[in-house]
């Protein structure tokens, strides 16, 4: 299967390179709302699917893109194991490879690593049809450039995830949720410093007046941080951080427009008239309402953040933060050279 | 190698090119006598040396800037250097090429606390990051065995990793955001003060590019909160076979080890005599793990491990009993490479990287080749992460040992890769293993690299001839018809 679905991959990129017709990438389209609009004939993903090789021992896991989200993480389970970055998954279609085009991370993140810090290899074809591996299957490589890492979040605009190594980690053994009733400029502050402390969180929160910390490793170093932090014991932690990963909690209501800034840990809070959430430590601020986008990008200038039009609203002035010429210039020139035709969901960054 | 045409005019290229530099440098910043340059010839990687054209010292981003606009217009390449440790030869000068030292960007630019971040220039030690930030009970995690020399810029180069990067990651996982300058004068800034940056992942495609993409002049690292305590334990076993085993049981028992490495029984000798850790000289592998956290936690994984070990056929144990008999047994892991050097003339360090489950397969056929060469082989290995430095013991002054050596090692790289693994795991190809780039990669997979290099660097000035292999280089080494499917074990996943 893999070297039949490759190869005729490869031949339509080609054909579409040859005619210059763009092409959009589609895995579970649980995704289809993120990122900038394309247009494109579909190259479907979702068949792709299957696990390559897993070996719990190694904690190394390759996958082919079009995965579902939902099985890597039944058969990750099945051994204790699970993908640190918390991928939200949208619906329950989600593939691997948008995970990774799209380089979405859950409520681990600052404390684990994003999707790109555990990716270790990727299979793909570029603009030009060409079947390439980079990476590998070991933690440490640094033979080439980090192509592999360079995929995720490029929204597929350098290439077709084929097959994607990951770095796997164990489940921690013990979890809790606590809750504390803070204003969100003590919260910013307070949740840095437990960060440069010796405690096992794993997750934070911000709305409306109460921070959720959750704490995950060993069952001693639970029980140690939870008699050292107090508050209160939240029962259904689990299902919060799950609802908060799917954005299924009441602030994120699908009828409004939702920025995404993402600043600086430590930045003051960012005042715009709307409900927010602040999570990965004060990291990512989700803005839901109606925003101009001139507004949102000045909002995170002082917070030396970016901002993100992440779903609904006006998109007619772009839904990513604008680059920098210096750095829109090697982007141009990147694109260029993984995608010569501009084939590849072109546009879907922006400018990219 | 044959003098091209430039060499020939080396002298005259040297006295345009100091004399432009000279007009924007202060005067003792600019070296182009024989005897100035020699500290500049190599690297850590000894076996290599070549004079540079000339040195360029700046001391401000503005004077490194002015380097690299006189290389632009004069069409002269530049190696950046660092502190000088590097072992793939990537700081290796060029005769015609101007050698860029940032020895005098050493300063730490902040310490944020509540951050945990701190924004260093790149020649400042990695060391010196962690002894600034431990006052505030912080540290910066990825520590190479060189981390009292090495430099943060240099560790940024070649995405530099340690003993700890199991549980901690590489640097890749550990740095924030770098600031650069482009060889066109653009003064850019990869990553972002947020956890992350709108477009592409520039700062991982940066990390690892052994100088050929920008110049490094400022690296923002994240700084840990320093684990409470940290305990090691060291098991003997005897055949490398069952410490393999040990090694992967561990993993398999869902311990992630803050570090897990093995050395066999020629290493631990050398290393024994020289520091006297109390190895177990009668073992044939030791394997040292550690495990950090709150003491409850650390108290409950060490148990767990030591479970582990004696199951998989460890023959002796011992855990540290306080800090200083944990630095104790480090430091002979820690000291290996100069250990190694007190037994032999010279020492090649080797370090291709494999899927943990070949270890035990790997090693024999070191042993074998060992034999064969006539030549003494010592492994040390980062265990927990796959990564093996086999250091074969030579004799340069031997005729023809060098390439003997080089041939031994050249198999090792390639064995590595028909394991599935890789030719370097964090030294870096730099003109080293450039050979061995033409067996891992095809030849697509070089052109994209290339086509990466041009995007950043068009007229191809940093450090040309490092990292990448020419396609025509590839087709002089011959190692274009060992193409992936001829290799010899073509069911292995290979990406």
């Amino acid at each position: 299967m893999t070297g039949q679905f490759i190869t005729e991959l490869a031949e339509r990129v080609r054909d579409h390179a040859a005619r210059k017709a763009p092409l959009r990438i589609r895995g579970g389209g649980t995704k289809d709302f993120y990122g900038a609009r394309v247009e494109g004939a579909p190259l479907e993903m979702a068949g792709y699917a299957g696990i390559v090789a897993y070996e719990p021992r190694e904690l190394v896991l390759t996958v082919r893109a079009g995965t579902r989200l939902a099985d890597i993480e039944a058969a990750l389970a099945a051994e204790g194991q699970m993908l640190a970055f918390e991928p939200p998954r949208f619906g329950a279609a989600a593939t691997i490879g948008g995970t990774v085009a799209c380089n979405l991370s859950g409520p681990r993140r600052p404390y684990a690593g994003a999707v790109r810090d555990f990716v270790l290899g990727a299979r793909i074809v570029n603009g030009k049809g060409e079947d390439l591996s980079f990476g590998g299957r070991v933690i440490k490589n640094v033979a080439g450039y980090d192509v592999s890492r360079l995929m995720a979040g490029a929204l597929g605009t350098l290439g077709v995830l084929t097959e994607l190594s990951f770095k796997v980690l164990p489940r921690p053994p013990a979890q809790a949720t606590l809750a504390f009733e803070m204003d969100e400029a003590r919260m910013i502050e307070t949740v840095n410093r437990w960060a440069g402390q010796p405690l096992p969180l794993s997750a934070t929160a911000w709305e409306a007046g109460v921070l959720r910390v959750r704490l995950s490793g060993a069952s001693s170093a639970v029980a140690a941080a939870r008699a050292k932090l107090g508050g209160a014991e939240v029962a259904d932690g689990p299902a919060y951080w799950e609802d908060l990963r799917e954005h299924r909690l009441p602030f994120f209501a699908a009828d409004r427009p939702l920025w995404r800034l993402s600043v600086a840990q430590t930045a003051a809070p960012i005042a715009l008239p709307h409900p927010h959430l602040v999570e990965w430590g004060g990291g990512l601020r989700w803005v839901s309402g109606a925003v101009e986008t001139a507004r949102a990008r000045e909002a995170v200038a002082g917070a030396k953040g970016h901002s993100t039009l992440f779903r609904g609203g006006d998109r007619a002035a772009g839904v990513f933060h604008p680059l920098t010429p210096a750095i829109a210039k090697i982007h141009r020139r990147l694109k260029d050279a993984f995608d010569p035709a501009g084939i590849l969901n072109p546009g879907r960054m922006d400018n990219f | 190698m044959t003098a091209s045409p430039q060499l020939v005019a080396i002298p005259e290229r040297r006295a345009s090119v100091s004399a432009a530099l000279a007009a924007c440098l202060p005067a003792h910043s600019v070296l182009t006598a024989r005897e100035d340059l020699l500290p500049y010839e190599c690297d850590g990687l000894s076996a290599y040396r070549q004079t540079p054209l000339v040195a360029a010292l700046p001391a401000t981003v503005e004077e490194a800037a002015e380097v690299l606009r006189v290389a632009r217009e004069t069409g002269t390449p530049v190696v950046a250097r660092g502190s000088g440790t590097g072992l793939s030869g990537g700081a290796l000068p060029l005769a015609d090429g101007i050698l860029l030292s940032l020895g005098k960007f050493n300063r730490i630019l902040a310490l944020d606390p509540l951050a945990r971040t701190a924004r260093a220039q790149p020649g400042v030690r990695n060391a010196q990051i962690t002894e600034a930030a431990a006052p505030l009970g912080l540290y910066y995690a990825p520590d190479p065995s060189s981390q009292i020399a090495c430099s943060i810029g240099g560790n940024v180069a070649e995405n530099s990793g340690g003993v700890h990067c199991l549980k901690y990651g590489l640097t890749v996982h550990n740095i924030q955001k770098v600031r650069a300058l482009t060889i066109e004068g653009d003064d850019v800034e990869f990553g972002s003060d947020a956890l992350d940056a709108p477009g592409y992942d520039l700062l991982a495609v940066m990390t690892g590019s052994e100088g050929l993409l920008a110049l490094l002049i400022e690296v923002t690292v994240k700084l840990l909160p320093k684990p409470q305590t940290a305990q090691v334990v060291m098991a003997s076993f005897t055949n490398v076979e069952s410490a393999g085993e040990a090694v992967a049981a561990v993993i398999g028992a869902g311990i992630v080890p803050a570090g897990l490495e093995m050395m066999d029984k020629l290493a631990t000798a050398a290393v024994e005599d020289y520091v006297h850790a109390g190895y177990d000289l009668a073992a044939e592998a030791i394997l040292l793990c550690e495990s950090d956290g709150t003491p409850e936690e650390v108290a409950e994984e060490i148990a767990k491990i030591e479970e582990v070990m004696r199951k998989a056929g460890s023959t002796g144990f011992a855990v540290s009993r306080s800090e200083a008999e944990r630095l104790k047994f480090w430091s002979g892991r820690k000291a290996a490479f100069p250990a190694v050097g007190r037994i032999s003339p010279d020492y090649y360090c080797i370090d291709g990287s494999i899927p943990r489950g070949a270890v035990a397969r790997v090693l024999r056929r070191i042993g074998e080749l060992s034999k064969h060469y006539g030549l003494r082989c010592a492994n040390v290995f980062h265990a927990g992460d796959g990564n093996l430095h086999p250091l074969i013991l030579y004799d340069a002054n031997v005729p023809g040992e060098l390439e003997k050596t080089e041939e031994f090692a050249g198999e090792i790289l390639v064995l590595s890769i028909e394991v599935g693994g890789t030719i370097t795991g964090e030294h870096g190809v730099g003109v080293e293993k450039i050979n061995q780039m033409c067996v891992q990669f095809r030849p697509a997979e070089l052109a994209q690299f290339h086509a990466v290099k041009a995007a950043f660097d068009p007229q191809g000035l940093l450090n040309p001839g490092k990292g990448v292999p020419t396609l025509n280089r590839c087709a002089d080494y011959g190692a274009m018809r060992v193409r992936r499917g001829e290799l010899p074990f073509p069911d292995l996943p290979r990406f």
